[in-house]
């Protein structure tokens, strides 16, 4: 039986242990990043990365605190105002926020910088949560379809007008959930077939593929459905698949800047791509990945990472500094942490009773493992270079402050699952 | 839809997944990585070590290292306040200060670039104390080579940068291109003596090209070996009484040391300065003296192919007399009028000596034809045909038609005429010594260079051997010198007719009057070479000699093109030399100095020979 009582009565200890082990090897891995050999340099020194992720590292502990003491139940209830609040944050971003890497996207407060568009998410994971579990939504029912996904398309809009694409890509990720909770695969699996046509158009000659998809169309029409009652929307989708064919053109030359094309180039035609240039970022990180062997070089000792080979590495390529130091086996290790987490996290959402708290869980656990993907992915050449963090473990106090609350709101909630019952 | 639970795992599950695959790809399964890594933070350093210096014989100092001194910049840190006064400094114009500056921010903003280069040790004196005032600035010290007096140009060759040529040649792998290497004379076939090894460390660099300490703590660090410094036999100051004595002419003076084959003396002339071949003119002086018509980068002691000449004659005694076919004191008649060849000696009986001394045309055919004639066949072709193989083989023993093997390279081999060559001239067995007999006194296809007859007085002079020709004597090691080994060849079985050489020798160069010496005893042999172009220049002027008769110091040849008679120029020159390096200095002899210096050689016409 589980223990009611207590502060702490409740709480799921696999999931904090995770969160402790992530947190505090990304610390240690900040260090590294910034680690000069020729200064004698302290981890605890406030005027080095490590040093200031020690604060936000102590003052995510106060939020944690904070999150256990406060009802649980006000995020429900709170969740409408809070995405309210964030769509009026994100707006004021554009007006009085600083402007980091060309995106507006900060809000200065002293030494500190808070980005509005990392708790954007969590109000929209908890507002998305709250409609879906409205009586009579249905995430069948195309009004309600409509609605889930205006209330997801608003903050990204807002956010790629600063113009920060990758913050704004990670909103997609609350598909998930929505898929869980019944939200047709036909769209999701559209969307993506849409997403392949685009690349393949890059990659293919135009003509090749306009052949392709008329037979592969020929096929369906011959082969599935002889009744041929759906000859009209299969014809219908092939036209359309061409148009996207002929869209793609377009949305890669005059939709995509300069640099978003190059790191695009930089995946899919690497040989086009100057390594000393455009290529830079993706050559190096996959340099000091890659000569990091099966057991790394050892703490401290990444060449690669500690001489400024690797850019942006205490944040968004933080991961090629433990690949670097740690090899395989450090790879191996994080990615474990990382599922391990991941899958926990579907645990907890599952064993939910109440639709709100489910939804939810699947919202922290797909915003999660977006950011894990893509960062990683763009670290090994997988996927362009976006400028996400790696949850818990990069530098940096707005994502260490929106993956904890996201998190223990989560491990919250789930304290509180059994009154939950009772109150549904 | 709870199924969907499971979708969602895997998908999780299956990225996790491709990770680690692609992961082991780049971490594990891919080794080029490492070498990508090394070659981003690892910069070599090469440390170049000072070229080994060249000493006289006398430990004189030949060739020794300059500093020079690079001024270098990193952009990044520049900080000129007075743009004009620093201008002022370096002597160059704001214009040239500005381009100067881009190009190195062009190359990188916070690496050093060179911006001024082969700065002179007294200029740079004068801007050392300024340039405190200039931040973004230093200096690169380097060295470069240079000549404390400026002969021996062609002997001692020059060093420049390796060309694409010589670097695809390099079997060991040592040169990189930038490299200097020697090009020519001792600089070339010394060359890995001195220019010691190179030293390599490797220092770890951040992307911006900044020092990071060294990598592997220097595990694979070279330190580098400096040259090794030769002593040369050369006697510098002999040598530049040499250049002086042979300047304006054409011609050379090659000096050795009989009983041990150094080379004390060898003048080349014209030749140029060594230090213009040097430093910060190199190529635009390389471009004038290359495109010299008098082609100052001949050396023709080594390179130059004569007609010996009378000089000649004593090979052709020492020759017949190894093969017992004349005796020394052998007295034969030769009487001018009915000989084939021209005479200035007059008819009577010769014997060795006196065939040397007067240079007797009629003799010394004689002394050929019982070589190239004796009758081992009754066939006239077929024993001419054998007679001159054996003479042949006897001729290239004293190193005639053969490279000596001195240490420099380039060295000619001249000619000596065999059965093969008279063969395709004249047809097999369509030749007798009526057609060749012109080799006995030295003319026809017989050609020889400057060093070969050097060599030749110097075998003489040992009575029937020589050391292999050299110009360094070996290695300086500790203060001691570490001698080098060369080979002893042995030409003539048989030592007891040189007496007889030695008096006809004495007693030619004693006709050769201007050359007299009252209290050193020079033995020699005077030699006219036809110049070969008929023209009314004049023929060209040969002295070939040692001394003293005991225990010779000095065997020499000196050649001067278009003087004249032997025993004008040459054998005053000879003269001068001999007693130079004898006495140290020359003893009353204006007469014979202003003779060589003001040219009056040029307005005696044929004397005596």
């Amino acid at each position: 039986m589980r223990r009611e009582g207590g502060l702490l009565g409740g709480l799921d200890w696999t999931t904090v242990l995770l969160y402790l082990a992530l947190v505090i090897w990304g610390w240690f891995n900040i260090y590294a990043s910034v680690y000069d050999p020729e200064t004698v340099t302290n981890i605890l020194d406030i005027s080095l990365s490590s040093g200031k992720q020690l604060l936000w590292i102590g003052t995510a502990v106060i939020l944690i605190a904070l999150i256990l003491i406060i009802d649980f139940r006000i995020y429900e209830s709170f969740a409408p105002i809070l995405y309210l609040l964030f769509i009026v944050l994100l707006l004021a971003v554009l007006v009085v926020g600083t402007k980091v890497n060309g995106a507006r996207a900060w809000f200065q407060i002293g030494a500190f910088r808070l980005q509005p568009s990392e708790f954007a998410k969590f109000a929209t994971a908890l507002v998305l949560a709250k409609y879906i579990s409205g009586t009579n939504v249905k995430l069948t029912n195309f009004r309600n379809q409509f609605v889930s996904v205006i209330i997801l398309l608003v903050p990204v809009g807002l956010i790629l007008v600063q113009p920060d694409a990758g913050s704004a890509m990670v909103f997609f990720a609350l598909l998930i959930p929505l898929y869980r909770e019944g939200f047709p695969a036909l769209y999701i699996i559209t969307g993506l077939t849409i997403i392949s046509l685009l690349i393949l158009t890059y990659l293919i000659t135009k003509i090749y593929l306009i052949i392709g998809v008329g037979v592969f169309m020929a096929l369906i029409i011959l082969l599935v459905d002889k009744s041929r009652k759906r000859i009209i929307p299969v014809v219908l989708i092939g036209i359309m698949s061409v148009g996207f064919i002929f869209a793609a053109d377009y949305l890669y030359q005059d939709v995509l800047k300069d640099y978003q094309r190059s790191r695009i180039d930089a995946i899919l035609k690497p040989n086009t791509v100057d390594k000393q240039a455009e290529g830079w970022n993706l050559e190096q990180s996959k340099i000091a990945i890659g000569s990091g062997g099966i057991s790394g070089k050892g703490f401290l000792n990444g060449t690669q990472t500690k001489f400024g080979y690797v850019p942006e590495q205490s944040t968004d390529f933080i991961f090629s500094t433990l690949a670097e130091e740690r090899g395989w086996i450090g790879s191996l290790l994080l990615i474990a942490l990382f599922l391990t987490l991941l899958l926990r996290i579907i645990h907890i959402a599952e064993r939910q009773k109440y639709k709100f708290a489910r939804m939810y869980g699947y919202s922290v656990a797909a915003i999660i493992f977006f950011h894990f993907t893509v960062n990683i992915a763009m670290t090994i050449g997988l996927f362009p270079v976006v400028g996400i963090p790696l949850p818990f473990f990069s530098y940096g106090g707005s994502s260490l402050w929106s993956f904890t609350i996201m998190l223990f709101v989560l491990l919250k909630i789930d304290m509180h699952r059994s009154q939950v019952l009772m109150r549904s | 839809m709870e199924s969907r639970r499971f979708v969602v795992q895997g998908i999780f599950i299956l990225i996790g997944l491709i990770f680690l695959i692609k992961l082991f790809g780049l971490q594990v399964a891919d080794t080029s990585y490492q070498f990508k890594a090394e070659r981003n933070i690892i910069q070599p350093i090469v440390e170049y070590p000072f070229r080994g210096l060249i000493y006289d014989r006398n430990k004189k100092p030949i060739v020794y290292n300059e500093p020079i001194y690079d001024l270098m910049v990193v952009p990044k840190d520049v900080e000129v306040i007075d743009t004009l006064a620093f201008c002022d400094l370096l002597q160059i114009t704001p214009t040239e200060y500005v381009e100067r500056l881009t190009t190195a921010r062009e190359y990188s903003r916070v690496k050093p670039s060179s911006f001024l280069q082969k700065i002179s040790h007294q200029e740079y004196a004068r801007i050392q104390d300024k340039l405190y005032n200039y931040r973004g600035f230093f200096v690169n010290p380097r060295t470069v080579r240079r000549y404390t007096t400026p002969v021996l140009a062609n002997e001692l060759g020059y060093i420049a940068e390796i060309d694409p040529d010589e670097l695809e040649q390099d079997s060991t792998g040592y040169y990189k291109s930038g490299d200097h290497i020697g090009k020519t004379g001792l600089e070339k076939s010394y060359e890995t003596l001195l220019r010691g090894q190179r030293g390599v460390s490797y220092k770890m660099v951040n992307v911006n090209g900044i020092e990071k300490g060294s990598y592997k703590n220097g595990a694979y660090d070279t330190a580098s070996v400096p040259g090794r410094n030769l002593v040369s036999t050369i006697d510098l100051d002999l040598q530049k009484y040499g250049e002086s004595l042979m300047e304006g002419k054409r011609g050379s003076i090659v000096a050795i040391e009989p009983s041990s084959g150094e080379i004390i003396a060898m003048v080349s002339s014209p030749s140029y300065d060594p230090n213009d071949l040097t430093g910060r003119d190199f190529s635009k002086n390389y471009e004038l003296i290359a495109a010299d018509t008098t082609d100052p980068l001949f050396n023709r002691a080594i390179m130059a192919k004569y007609a010996p000449g009378s000089i000649f004659k004593t090979v052709q005694a020492m020759i017949a007399l190894d093969k017992g076919l004349i005796r020394a004191d052998e007295e034969i008649f030769c009487n001018v009028a009915t000989a084939r060849m021209g005479d200035h000696a007059a008819s009577g009986y010769y014997d060795v000596a006196k065939g040397i001394e007067f240079s007797s045309n009629t003799y010394f055919y004689e002394v050929m034809r019982r070589v190239v004639r004796q009758g081992v066949s009754p066939n006239l072709f077929i024993d001419s045909k054998l007679g001159l193989s054996e003479w042949t083989e006897s001729v290239r023993k004293f190193g005639f038609g053969n490279q000596l093997g001195i240490d420099i390279p380039g060295e000619t081999i001249g000619t000596v005429p065999d059965t093969t060559l008279y063969n395709e001239m004249h047809g097999r067995h369509r030749w007798g010594y009526t057609g060749i007999y012109s080799l006995s006194i030295g003319q026809g296809e017989l050609e020889v260079t400057p060093i070969q007859v050097a060599n030749l007085a110097a075998i003489i002079a040992n009575k029937g051997y020589y050391y292999t020709p050299h110009l360094v004597k070996g290695i300086e090691k500790n203060g001691e010198i570490d001698p080098l080994e060369f080979d002893k060849i042995n030409v003539s079985e048989d030592t007891s007719y040189f007496p007889a050489i030695y008096e006809g020798m004495a007693r030619a160069a004693k006709r050769a009057w201007r050359a007299r010496i009252s209290d050193i005893e020079i033995l020699g042999k005077t030699g006219t070479v036809e110049n070969g172009i008929k023209d009314e220049s004049k023929d060209h002027s040969v002295f070939m000699a040692f001394a003293p008769r005991e225990d010779p110091q000095i065997a020499i040849a000196v050649y001067v093109e278009n003087a004249g008679w032997g025993a004008g120029a040459a054998a005053v020159t000879a003269s001068l030399m001999i007693e130079k390096h004898l006495r140290g200095y020359i003893k009353n002899g204006t007469v014979r100095e202003k003779f060589i210096l003001d040219a009056e050689f040029l307005n005696f016409d044929i004397e005596d020979n």
